[in-house]
């Protein structure tokens, strides 16, 4: 099968890289699974979790809170100010973090904390 | 013990006591050194990723963005200075300062009104010293600064940015700060973060340059939802990427220009106790060859005198 080479990038660090055979991200209009041989495609990212299959059949699933994705010559980055990987993500913070969100009505924390736990749900 | 050495005694203790302290302070920089290069490294995946989506979008598309097109007459430019919190690094926060002052001169001069912008207690303190009028500062990240720090810095520059100059906006944005080149060299430098001047993105640039030249055009993206709204997105993050990689290797530099300073403050501390030392021990044998002298002359006088009486 085709492969695509990702780069998955956060603001301070190198967070995942790989080559894959599908992406799915969450753009602002909905979304995007991204195969080998996409045309080239440069996208605002919502805050949601990232699927990345890898080449070897694995499953990667990361928290990413806004950012962008680019795909050009079967190279795909994915930048994001913030991204966690699910397995680095501590459910019972987030959990509680969800829940101080919802009381102080923060709605930004809020969408982060679900964002997190998706990925972490997703991942299981 | 003569008075004079009690005197040169306590000078070398007290050099001695300085120096732990340098020694101690050159040591502690030259490990931050180490950690704030490998901050830099970390970072500039980020940057170069973002300033390649920024040069596609800007090449592949005949977008026209307020960021990325220059203004006819610019009036107003925004001059974002990165010095320390914290002294004894040498010249660091004055050189840099010294180059922004320049920057202003230069911008002055093309008839620019100019913002100041400060990071780090020095330079904020060399501003409010002089009666300057700084539009807005932070301090108390310089040595160890976080993603969320350029997010803070960069807000105001950006909502600035997209203000008419009419209503107190900027047409430019010019960032001062430290460029870590290696352990020995840490060069300020000026640079014009926006609009957007292609020529100035770098490598990545450079690069596209070269392929458009072997005729291989850039490939044409598409855009996610829109190419404005993609660049709307973008130019924000690309300017805190840009700050935050300018304050990290402004910690860089300020580490090294640190342990630069306190090296030459350690070595002056041994020359000083080694000198001290010498005129110490000159003045411990002054005093016994006059002790010595002393006793001769006593004991000779003694010789006379019984001499005298036999």
């Amino acid at each position: 099968m085709a492969e695509l080479h990702v780069e998955l990038v956060a603001a301070d660090r190198n967070v995942w890289s790989g080559e894959a055979t599908l992406v799915v991200a969450r753009t602002m209009s909905g979304d995007i699974g991204i195969m080998a041989n996409h045309e080239p495609l440069l996208g605002v990212l919502h805050s949601g979790p990232v699927t990345i299959r890898t080449s070897d059949g694995g499953t990667v699933v990361a928290a990413v809170h806004g950012g962008f994705i680019s795909f050009a010559d079967n190279k795909l980055s994915i930048l994001a100010e913030i991204a966690e990987l699910a397995d680095e993500i501590d459910v019972d913070r987030a959990e509680r973090a969800l829940q101080r969100s919802k009381s102080e009505a923060d709605a930004g924390a809020e969408r982060r904390a679900e964002v997190r736990l998706a990925a972490a749900a997703g991942a299981r | 013990m003569g008075a004079q050495i009690r005197v040169y005694k306590r000078r070398i203790r007290s050099v001695s006591a300085t120096k732990k302290i340098t020694k101690a302070m050159e040591m502690i920089a030259a490990s931050r050194i180490v950690k704030a290069q490998r901050q830099v490294a970390a970072s500039s995946p980020y940057a170069d990723e973002l300033t390649r989506a920024v040069t596609a979008v800007a090449t592949g598309s005949n977008t026209k963005h307020p960021l990325t097109t220059e203004a006819e007459n610019p009036t107003r430019a925004a001059v974002l200075l990165i010095t320390s919190d914290r002294g004894l690094a040498g010249g660091y926060s004055s050189n840099a300062i010294k180059a922004a002052d320049r920057l202003t001169e230069r911008l002055r001069a093309e008839g620019k009104e100019v913002d100041a912008f400060v990071v780090g207690r020095k330079g904020l303190a060399y501003y409010s010293f002089r009666n300057r009028t700084v539009a807005d500062s932070w301090t108390g990240f310089s040595d160890s600064p976080q993603y969320a720090h350029a997010k803070d810095v960069a807000a105001p520059l950006i909502s600035a940015l997209q203000t008419d100059t009419a209503e107190g906006g900027v047409d430019e944005l010019h960032i001062v700060f430290t460029e870590f080149v290696s352990m020995m060299t840490q060069t300020p430098v000026g640079r014009r973060l926006l609009p957007l001047s292609l020529e100035d993105a770098g490598a990545v640039a450079e690069e596209a340059a070269v392929e458009r030249k072997k005729g291989e055009a850039l490939p044409l993206f598409e855009f996610e939802p829109s190419a404005e709204g993609v660049l709307d997105a973008l130019l924000p993050r690309y300017v805190e990427s840009r700050i935050y990689n300018a304050m990290l290797q402004a910690a860089a530099s300020e580490h090294a220009a640190r342990r630069r300073a306190m090296k030459s403050a350690t070595d002056n501390a041994e020359d000083l106790i080694k000198s001290l030392t010498r005129l110490a021990n000159a003045a411990r044998q002054a005093d016994i060859t006059q002790e010595i002298s002393e006793i001769v002359g006593g004991a000779s006088a003694l010789a006379d005198a019984n001499a005298g009486s036999d």
